[in-house]
């Protein structure tokens, strides 16, 4: 073993890339059943007692978002491209380190719904998945259960349920009633929000204490983060080695089999050999890492038989309005949502693409911030923050982008990394069906906050829409190895031992946040390689 | 309204815990160094500070001992901050900030460019004062209740105040 512990495993049975959430309950669950599980990571192992910092640098202006998770390592490790129509902010949309982009994330987890397995039989959209939601749904329970999902039965859209959620939603706040008389007006049911975070204790974690800054660090770890679950694989005997690159993975001699990682630390490169290899770095480092692979077997990169390695990238964008209305509305208490709506999502006019829509409860400027920013003081700054807090009403929501070979990561061969490898480079576009759908969405969102007579201050519409930092599709399944990465149970087409743990394996994106879908989907994984090796 | 050690520690993110109970018996007899910040702080308190908050030497001395046993640099930094203050003020005046008529801080603070200057911990010194005095003492202040309640929200953000107060009416 090197001097700072990051030499190879011997022996290994499976080599898992990444500790995100797809990385963690991968490893976690074959690690349980008594495989030797080594998992390479490449960000680092963060001190999760720094939290109260990272919190108050989050609200103090003099700190950049990228420094609370060290995003801005300074040696080009994070380095990338964006040559699309829109540009990509790629490194605000994820966290390199155990946990993963769980460290930032809001923690809503809803399911897909059953329409989303099935767009292009029902509408014509995108690709059916080779699975459906009745394949997928009893690891959806498994993957409320790992994470301590708090949910309420009170949804009349959602998809069929076999189990209870495992705690109670939130209950809904006071800006959520003003809400529900507008809702009631205009026929737009409102419902509670599947949230990742605990209203009372689950699992050894405390309960939500009301930081209001969940988005991006909890310091009361009452928001799940991943950390959580390779904590619990190494208690299961995992290996976990951070600040580790994954560089390539090589083949066998026939070309059939994934041999080796190769991966670069600072104390040296390594090769970390295994039976079975999985590979969880997300919608841009998986389809990455697979074309930084290509080798005389597989001249367009790893699994890239189909060409379909880093196409199809898709989002969820971002669709919202505010304003501001006559009456106290009591903002910024918490920084989560407890009331959302689905009652457009399995909607066909005017598109067929899934909206969900949500009731803010950090609409408009919250005084601590603003005091910080602010060029008065005193009184008058006082005067300032009275005026501008607590009457402000916000909704948001995504819309379903439609996966498309205009929208792709593949590598920018002039730009390398601090290893020398090319970066990646993410190519995004809006497409006019989904301006419309946000065009739609919008109109519904300015029809409540109409009814609440809110003087509406901002729109986000199809100009001004934003990624919602949900990176899918890259490697998506199917069943024919001509148009498709994965097969139904996520290994690679191509390679007897290759499987793919990650949002790049969906086919189709719903507009339901994805990381729930990502945890059943590891969950999935881990049952195909326990039979397979 | 009162600021009280308990709201030192409450916008130290440690009420409550043991190490809360630790900063709660620290005293200053010993560090000069910091008790001089601690008055110095009051000075720029009395001019950044809304009229109704009375700030308590409790409040500072805790909300000082916390941030030195917490951060490292925080009290080469603060005390680099404070003296830059002081320098300008002498070169206007001929005395210290805190010799200076508490009318005439405001002005002082403002002349340096400290309202407009973005707060950096490496920046210019008008910009370090913003980073080390002026928005240290805004976070103690609205990131607490005492602060919060000032503004009409009990439970700012960067507070641990509970799931009670997001459900409450006006």
């Amino acid at each position: 073993m090197t001097e700072d512990g990051r030499a190879p495993v011997e022996d290994a049975d499976v080599c898992v890339v990444g500790a995100g959430p797809a990385g963690a309950l991968t490893a976690y669950t074959l690690a349980s059943r008594g495989y030797r599980v080594v998992v390479l990571e490449a960000g680092e192992r963060f001190d999760r007692g720094d939290d109260e910092r990272r919190m108050e640098e989050s609200l103090r202006p003099a700190h950049d978002a990228g420094e609370l998770w060290n995003m801005e390592t300074g040696d080009g490790r994070d380095a990338y491209t964006s040559s699309g129509e829109r540009y990509y902010p790629l490194n605000a949309a994820r966290v390199k380190g155990v946990g993963g982009s769980t460290l930032h994330w809001q923690g809503m987890v809803m399911r897909l719904h059953e329409k989303d397995f099935e767009m292009e039989t029902r509408h014509g959209v995108g690709r059916d998945w080779p699975i459906s939601y009745d394949d997928l749904q009893p690891y959806y329970v498994c993957a409320e259960k790992e994470m301590g999902v708090a949910g309420g039965d009170d949804n009349p859209y959602a998809p069929p349920r076999s189990q209870p959620f495992p705690l109670p939603a939130f209950e809904p706040s006071y800006s959520d009633s003003l809400f529900s008389d507008a809702c009631d007006e205009v026929g737009l049911e409102m419902h509670s929000v599947p949230n990742a975070r605990n209203p009372e204790p689950y699992d050894g974690r405390g309960v939500c204490v009301g930081y209001g800054t969940c988005q991006p660090v909890c310091p009361s770890g009452a928001k799940y983060t991943a950390d959580v679950h390779v904590a619990k694989a190494e208690d299961e005997g995992a290996r976990v080695i951070d600040r580790a690159q994954v560089e390539r993975l090589e083949t066998d001699g026939e070309g059939d089999a994934v041999e080796s990682a190769v991966y670069t630390t600072p104390s040296g490169t390594y090769r970390q050999d295994a039976d079975a290899f999985v590979v969880a770095c997300g919608g841009v480092e998986t389809p990455r890492l697979l074309l930084l692979s290509r080798s005389r077997d597989h001249p367009d990169g790893l699994a890239n038989s189909s060409g379909a390695v880093g196409r199809y990238f898709t989002e969820h964008l971002f669709v919202g309005a505010g304003g501001t209305v006559d009456q106290p509305t009591r903002q910024n208490h918490i920084g989560f949502i407890t009331s959302e709506s689905h009652a457009l999502y399995d909607g066909e006019d005017p598109t067929p693409l899934g909206t969900k829509l949500e009731f803010l409860n950090y609409a408009g400027p919250s005084p601590a911030i603003e005091a910080m920013n602010a060029d008065e003081w005193g009184d008058a700054l006082l005067e300032d923050l009275r005026g501008s807090y607590g009457n402000h009403v916000s909704m948001g929501g995504l819309v379903e982008q439609v996966p498309t070979e205009k929208n792709w990561v593949t590598l920018d061969k002039t730009t390398t990394d601090n290893l020398g490898n090319p970066v990646p480079d993410v190519r995004w576009s809006v497409a006019d069906r989904e301006a419309e759908a946000i065009r739609a969405a919008n109109t519904v969102q300015n029809d409540v906050l109409g009814a609440m007579d809110a003087d509406v201050g901002w729109t986000v519409g199809p100009e001004d829409t934003g990624p919602a930092y949900h990176h899918m599709c890259t490697t998506r399944m199917g069943h024919h190895d001509d148009e498709s990465v994965v097969d139904h149970r996520t290994k690679a087409h191509d390679l007897e031992n290759l499987y793919i743990s990650s949002s790049s394996v969906f086919v189709t994106a719903g507009a339901m946040n994805p990381t729930l879908s990502i945890a059943a989907l590891a969950l999935k994984t881990a049952d195909h390689i326990d039979d397979d090796i | 309204m009162e600021l009280t050690r308990r709201d030192a520690l409450v916008a130290l993110g440690v009420a409550g815990t043991a190490t809360g109970g630790a900063y709660a018996v620290s005293r200053l007899e010993d560090d000069d160094t910091a008790e001089a910040v601690v008055e110095r702080l009051s000075h720029v308190a009395e001019a950044v500070y809304p009229s109704e908050v009375d700030v308590t030497h409790d409040f500072l001395e805790t909300y000082v001992v916390g941030r030195v046993e917490e951060r490292d640099g925080y009290l080469e930094g603060v005390t680099d901050a404070l003296d830059s203050l002081d320098s300008y003020t002498r070169n206007l005046r001929h005395e210290g900030f805190g010799d200076a008529p508490p009318d005439a801080r405001d002005s002082l603070l403002r002349y340096m460019g400290v309202d407009e200057a973005e707060p950096a911990p490496d920046g210019t010194e008008a910009e370090r004062v913003r980073y080390y005095v002026v928005n240290e003492l805004q976070y103690a202040l609205y990131t607490t209740p005492v602060g919060g309640k000032l503004v009409g929200i009990e439970n700012p953000v960067g507070y641990p105040g509970g799931l009670n107060s997001y459900r409450r009416e006006p």
